[in-house]
């Protein structure tokens, strides 16, 4: 599963933050990221699907939702269906561009969510440290003892199935992964001397906190959403098909990969296409965040 | 050791009866319920309340929680409500089918995985070494929902070389072999993401090591490479291995849900999910149970495999 990768190299990264040279000059990393061919090819294609997804509206496409009984099951290379239709005779083209929107958007607000709130919670673990820290940290541990995806799920049901419930509940199960991550790089950070010259010249806690502390965790924290974005996509992805996410009729490449599913016998584009975008999305992401990783955390390789 | 062993359970302990809790709060404070759904949606208030009175469903929920737990240490896992059997036997049935899909993902994925990443890196920056890691790549970023929908397209439907679901063919005699044939495709793609990041993570910790001092001791005094890597190196990267092994048997187990439900395979997760959705409290508490027991497990067999691969580790 993909998951499993998302959480790997988690736990990879999350052991690694500490180990960042403090202070690495951006402007060498971004060389290094540009000199490395893969990341940029990995970075297009990126761009490439952010600008479908946000020019889908004005594109000269098919409505997604709009059905054609005629065309149903058209292969791919029909004349005026580039992707062939599904079974309601919906353009799959249309679907996928418009789906891009979906997955971008999942991937983006699922790992916010997942970011700021595990940040949060591992800052104030790792810098307070004592009762707070060992309670969170238990509370984590009780997290990472679930087995993720029932997690997920058991949120969804409690939630209600629909993809924002979905997006929550993947980003809920990633938190964990960040708090222990910021919580072992803060720890390290805290007896840093810069971090005891400022407490010694008196700044408050919440300066230290904001000034000192968070801007150095921030770069291998923004690396490790890179390489975290992928996976959350496909996390969200998978529970759609299987039912608890984006409910049909909507352009999801979950629900039409579960819709096509039924007519693999007779039509395997239908589910396959949908798969495929979502892979190249995932590829292009996973490249990039290599890269970016290589790039800022050299250590890392 | 013993010290360590005990103060590690009683942690066990804890960490279950905190799943446990945590899955049997969230199940009964949020709407919907077991009533509910098995008498539709026509249902009166008046048999909504009898129904509920029967399954006890009227108490307190630390009431609730208090008897199925000591239901539980009596062996006593209490009834489906939707399927009218005895948890028990279910859960472990069902268990044993994604145990066996697991072991299935795990012989491919690990000797693979760390054969892989080893070649790759001894070899590094030839062809052997880019094909490896593309391939890892391509593997990591593959929905595996999506890798085995092709797997049935391209092998059950269009070859029609292997069976596409289920765990024994329904005509079969259900032997051995019969298994074994319906286990391919699944386990395969099971073990495609767990094979590529082995594969990445045995790679690069082998990388770390080749450049140790000890490495180039080794090969200076006229050490083989077969030597040189197979036991200098290899012995060194064996607990950064153990960590992603344990990782990735935990995970391997989560992934089943999905390799479950695209193969029809009667295992645990396809079995959650219904049991979820359908609010079958009683089989979601036992499977919720048995999969976190496995989990933790697990993760101290990973660190009592740290103390045996590297003995400067040692467990107080």
């Amino acid at each position: 599963m993909a998951s499993s990768g998302g959480q790997a190299v988690a736990q990879a990264i999350g052991e690694a933050l500490p180990r960042r040279e403090i202070g690495v000059r951006p402007a060498t990393s971004w060389r290094r990221f540009l000199a490395n061919r893969w990341a940029i090819a990995g970075a297009v294609v990126v761009l490439v699907v952010v600008l479908a997804a946000t020019l889908a509206p004005f594109l000269p496409l098919r409505d997604p939702n709009v059905t054609q009984p005629a065309r149903r099951l058209s292969p791919p290379f029909s004349p005026g269906y580039v992707l062939g239709a599904d079974h309601l005779g919906r353009d799959l083209f249309s679907r996928v561009i418009w789906g891009s929107r979906v997955s971008l958007l999942v991937g983006v607000l699922s790992t916010s969510l997942a970011m700021s709130v595990g940040t949060t919670v591992g800052l104030t673990a790792g810098y307070y440290g004592g009762r707070a820290d060992l309670l969170i940290m238990r509370g984590i541990d009780i997290l990472m003892a679930f087995p993720y995806i029932l997690l997920a799920i058991a949120l969804v049901a409690a939630l209600g199935p629909g993809l924002l419930n979905a997006m929550i509940a993947v980003a809920v199960v990633n938190i964990s992964f960040y708090a222990r991550g910021v919580r072992s790089a803060v720890l390290l950070l805290r007896e840093q001397e810069f971090i005891v010259a400022a407490r010694a010249a008196g700044a408050t806690e919440g300066r230290i906190l904001g000034r000192h502390v968070l801007p150095n965790i921030l770069a291998p924290v923004l690396v490790f959403v890179s390489m975290n974005i992928g996976w959350m996509i496909t996390e969200t992805a998978g529970l759609s098909f299987i039912g608890l996410g984006a409910q049909p009729p909507s352009a999801d490449w979950g629900t039409m990969l579960a819709d096509g599913r039924q007519f693999i016998t007779v039509a395997s584009h239908v589910a396959a296409i949908p798969g495929l975008a979502l892979f190249i999305l995932v590829l292009g992401l996973n490249l990039a965040g290599d890269g970016l990783r290589d790039a800022f955390d050299p250590r890392l390789r | 050791m013993w010290r360590y062993l005990v103060r590690r359970l009683i942690a066990a302990i804890v960490v279950l009866v905190g799943v446990s809790f945590v899955v049997f709060l969230v199940l009964h404070l949020t709407p919907g319920d077991p009533a509910q759904v098995l008498l539709g949606p026509r249902a009166t208030p008046d048999e909504l309340v009898r129904l509920r009175q029967e399954l006890g469903l009227d108490r307190p929920v630390l009431i609730q929680y208090a008897r199925w737990a000591s239901h539980v240490l009596r062996g006593d896992f209490g009834r489906s409500i939707m399927q009218h059997r005895a948890v028990l036997p279910e859960i472990i049935r069902r268990f044993s089918a994604t145990l066996i899909l697991t072991a299935g993902g795990v012989m491919l994925a690990f000797p693979l995985g760390t054969l892989g990443g080893i070649v790759a890196a001894a070899r590094q920056g030839t062809l052997v070494d880019r094909l490896t890691t593309t391939a890892a790549m391509l593997g990591v970023s593959m929905p595996a929902f999506w890798v085995g929908l092709l797997l049935i397209i391209t092998f059950s439907v269009h070859l029609g070389w292997l069976p596409g679901t289920g765990m024994y063919s329904p005509t079969g005699s259900g032997g051995l072999t019969d298994l074994l044939v319906h286990l391919i495709l699944p386990a395969t793609t099971l073990a495609l993401v767990p094979l590529s990041i082995i594969s990445r993570l045995t790679r690069s910790s082998m990388l770390d090591v080749i450049g140790e001092d000890y490495i180039r001791t080794a090969r200076a005094k006229g050490l083989s490479d077969r030597a040189v890597i197979g036991k200098h190196a290899f012995r060194n990267i064996l607990v950064a291995m153990a960590t992603v092994f344990g990782l990735q048997a935990g995970f391997l187990l989560a992934g089943a849900v999905y390799v479950e439900t695209v193969f029809s395979w009667p295992g645990i997760g396809f079995m959650m999910v219904n049991a979820i959705l359908t609010r079958d409290f009683p089989l979601v508490q036992g499977g919720v149970l048995l999969v976190a027991a496995t989990y933790v497990l697990i993760n101290l067999g990973t660190d009592l495999l740290y103390a045996y691969v590297d003995p400067r580790i040692r467990y107080g």
